[in-house]
């Protein structure tokens, strides 16, 4: 029995990652109608600029917290005013394809300087240690980011759905021509949006550094997972990844103890299910 | 009609005759280095080893007396499927004498079949398991810089007789984690210790906290890592992370490369034991090549062992050709000539390629540095024990390799 509520506990942490993840496609595929592939690339570069700061700069994590999703917010935007902004309007599709491409050749860069090994990042000095709970020992900084991440996401879901920004962001997707006439610039809430589900990426990826190696295929492997996860919870639905998120890092959790064989599959089976059952996702709207 | 099958028949054994007397001094050889280029292992491997090909080539003076070497490479992704593949299209289109690398117990094996199909020669140098020079040992194999037997042996044996008695694997869930558990399990039990339990998970693995607090609530003295690469990495960082080694329970780390090392940085990867045949560090001899060939080397990083095996064998494939007087095209026949020239090379230093192709040379128990030990960029390893080549790996009255029956 302790054993089980350390494997729930311990889904809860890879679940934080999903669900800062999934979010932040959500939000861009909500909001852009962008299936935002090179997600896991973004993440990725989080993490590396996390690294860059304190190898070159002397900056610590609490700065990289803030700087990276900067850094990587703006390298987003710069991506959407480029070539995203061509695309909309068009099938998904080719959405798709150039942000895949993006990841792409964004990893295959990285890979080229940095290899594949990954590099390493600390756990800042207030985080290092850990707890012991009676039925685990739970690392210190683990629970930093159960929490951390809890209140990013309910503070991305309180802006998006309770405020006024948000309720013209909304206004914007479903309208942008009545939006317009209304003297907002579309276009401009677009590229931040496009900014803010980036820099929630980069987040994650700043949080995971010290977690797992800064490697350039750090976000590729993610990736795929935190796709089966937005569908799952419904494509565009805020509330829905974010609780899917969580809701599957505990299920993965549980399956790495009873049969840890299929621990990378049952996400996928889960979306199978989903799929055959109700295919707009958990909370998803009907498109 | 007959006449017309017979011409053609004639036709072609006199095709064959030609092809024969052309290959009596045929100087032509194609390698092809096969390897992760991009994926977990592809530091470790990957564009290093085609260096250490080329450097190879260019070191054995063949060129200059009149050779003609090509070399190609490959990726094959960490697929059996796309390794095959790649192997068949090379033999087949390509015209390739030698394969060589191929790290991935799993794709390791499957070219091993169909290198013997195609008759043509097989130097692995980045695999793990021991299979290939026992049960799946083949004519055309030469196993050059390490196996499971040797690592489960060194480090295995070295821990039990320091009291790590009982023992709980993570075991990456493929070929390469399962010989390495079975062979480290057969050392513990016959040295009097004990396996307590397991678990596989899957290879490419982020996150290993789950499979830690089982390891954590096993009890067991020693946590024997059966992966390789990033899962190690993973899985020695995020220990750390969960206090197991604070709390006691010892780290076997049965495979680490130098690259992992650096990946993991010495902050936490210090005080580890581990097993390698090569190490840039060890003599004049490495240092030289090493220096040489991390000045090549994009990355600058020193060659790991399984790149640093590339270039001996390759370079003991070349001496056995030289001896030949030139390419057969028959990978039989040139691993058979291989196997009668004792080893020798600056790398490695002297051995022999036994029977099943195992090349046997010494291993080296190491202990990863404290970080103020600590004097250069690369400076890790302390070594601590040698095991003589002889002693290494699989005795040939203990391999099941078929080739040993006759």
């Amino acid at each position: 029995m302790q054993a089980l509520y350390a494997q729930l506990l311990v889904g809860l942490i890879n679940g934080s990652f999903y669900a800062l993840l999934s979010l932040g496609l959500a939000v861009i595929f909500g909001m852009l109608n962008i299936i935002n592939f090179a997600h896991g690339a973004l993440y990725m570069m989080g993490a590396f600029v996390a690294y860059f700061l304190l190898n070159l700069g002397g900056i610590n994590y609490w700065w990289a917290l803030i700087i990276a999703p900067v850094v990587v917010g703006v390298f987003g935007m710069i991506l959407e005013r480029t070539m995203l902004q061509w695309l909309a309007g068009l099938d998904h599709l080719y959405g798709l394809l150039l942000t895949f491409g993006i990841a792409l050749i964004v990893q295959g860069v990285f890979q080229n300087y940095f290899g594949s090994s990954g590099l390493p990042y600390s756990i800042p000095d207030q985080l290092k240690g850990g707890v012991n709970l009676g039925f685990m020992f739970l690392p210190i900084y683990r629970g930093w980011v159960v929490i951390f991440s809890l209140v990013v996401c309910l503070a991305t879901w309180f802006l998006i759905e309770k405020t006024q920004l948000g309720a013209y962001l909304r206004a914007a997707t479903e309208n942008p021509t009545l939006v317009r006439a209304f003297g907002i610039n579309v276009p401009r809430m677009i590229t931040l949006t496009y900014g803010l589900g980036v820099g929630l990426a980069a987040l994650a990826g700043v949080l995971s550094a010290p977690i797992n190696q800064v490697r350039p295929l750090m976000g590729a492997d993610l990736i795929i997972v935190v796709f089966a996860v937005v569908v799952i919870g419904g494509m565009g639905s805020i509330m829905g990844s974010i609780i899917t998120g969580f809701a599957l890092g505990v299920i993965e959790g549980l399956t790495k103890y009873f049969y840890p064989e299929a621990s990378n599959t049952v996400v996928f089976v889960l979306m199978v299910v989903v799929l055959l059952v109700k295919p707009t996702g958990l909370t998803g709207r009907a498109a | 009609m007959r006449n017309k099958i017979s011409a053609l028949l004639l036709g072609s054994a006199m095709a064959l005759s030609v092809a024969s007397i052309a290959s009596a001094d045929d100087k032509v050889v194609k390698i092809g280095v096969l390897s992760d280029q991009s994926g977990l292992y592809a530091d470790l491997a990957g564009p290093g080893s085609t260096l250490a090909a080329q450097m190879a080539i260019e070191d054995s003076g063949l060129k200059a007396k009149g050779w003609t070497i090509d070399l190609i490479s490959g990726d094959h992704q960490n697929k059996p499927d796309i390794g095959t593949t790649i192997a068949r299209q090379w033999f087949d289109v390509d015209k390739v004498d030698t394969i060589v690398d191929v790290p991935n117990s799993g794709v390791a094996l499957a070219v091993n079949n169909v290198v013997k199909e195609k008759n043509g020669v097989y130097i692995n140098s980045g695999a793990a398991t021991s299979d290939l020079t026992n049960a799946q040992c083949s004519p055309n194999t030469v196993h050059w810089t390490y196996d499971t037997y040797m690592l489960a042996h060194a480090t295995g044996q070295a821990l039990v007789k320091a009291g790590g008695d009982t023992w709980f694997f993570l075991t990456a869930d493929y070929a390469f984690g399962a010989a390495l558990e079975r062979d480290t399990t057969a050392v513990v039990t016959a040295n009097g210790g004990k396996v307590v339990g397991g678990v596989k998970h899957p290879l490419n693995t982020a996150d290993f906290s789950s499979f830690l607090l089982q390891a954590q609530a096993s009890k067991a003295k020693i946590i024997g890592l059966a992966n390789a690469g990033g899962d190690t990495t993973n899985s020695i960082k995020q220990a750390a992370e969960f206090g197991i080694v604070k709390g006691g329970q010892k780290l076997a780390a049965l495979l680490l490369f130098l690259t992992d090392v650096k990946a993991i940085g010495l902050e936490t990867a210090q005080g580890l034991n581990f097993t390698e045949t090569f190490y840039w560090d060890l003599n004049d001899n490495t240092r030289a090549f090493s220096k040489r060939f991390s000045e090549k080397l994009k990355s600058g990083a020193p060659p790991t062992m399984v790149q640093a095996g590339v270039y001996a064998g390759l370079l003991h494939y070349f001496k056995a050709l030289e001896a030949l007087g030139g390419n057969p095209h028959d990978g039989a026949k040139v691993v058979a000539k291989m196997k009668t020239i004792p080893t020798d090379d600056p790398l490695f230093g002297k051995g022999e390629v036994e029977a099943n192709g195992r090349v046997t040379h010494d291993a080296y128990l190491f202990e990863v540095k404290k970080p103020s030990e600590s004097k250069g960029p690369w400076d890790f390893y302390k070594l601590v024990g040698t095991v003589p080549g002889n002693q290494a790996f699989t005795p040939l009255d203990k391999s099941t390799c078929a080739l040993l029956k006759k």
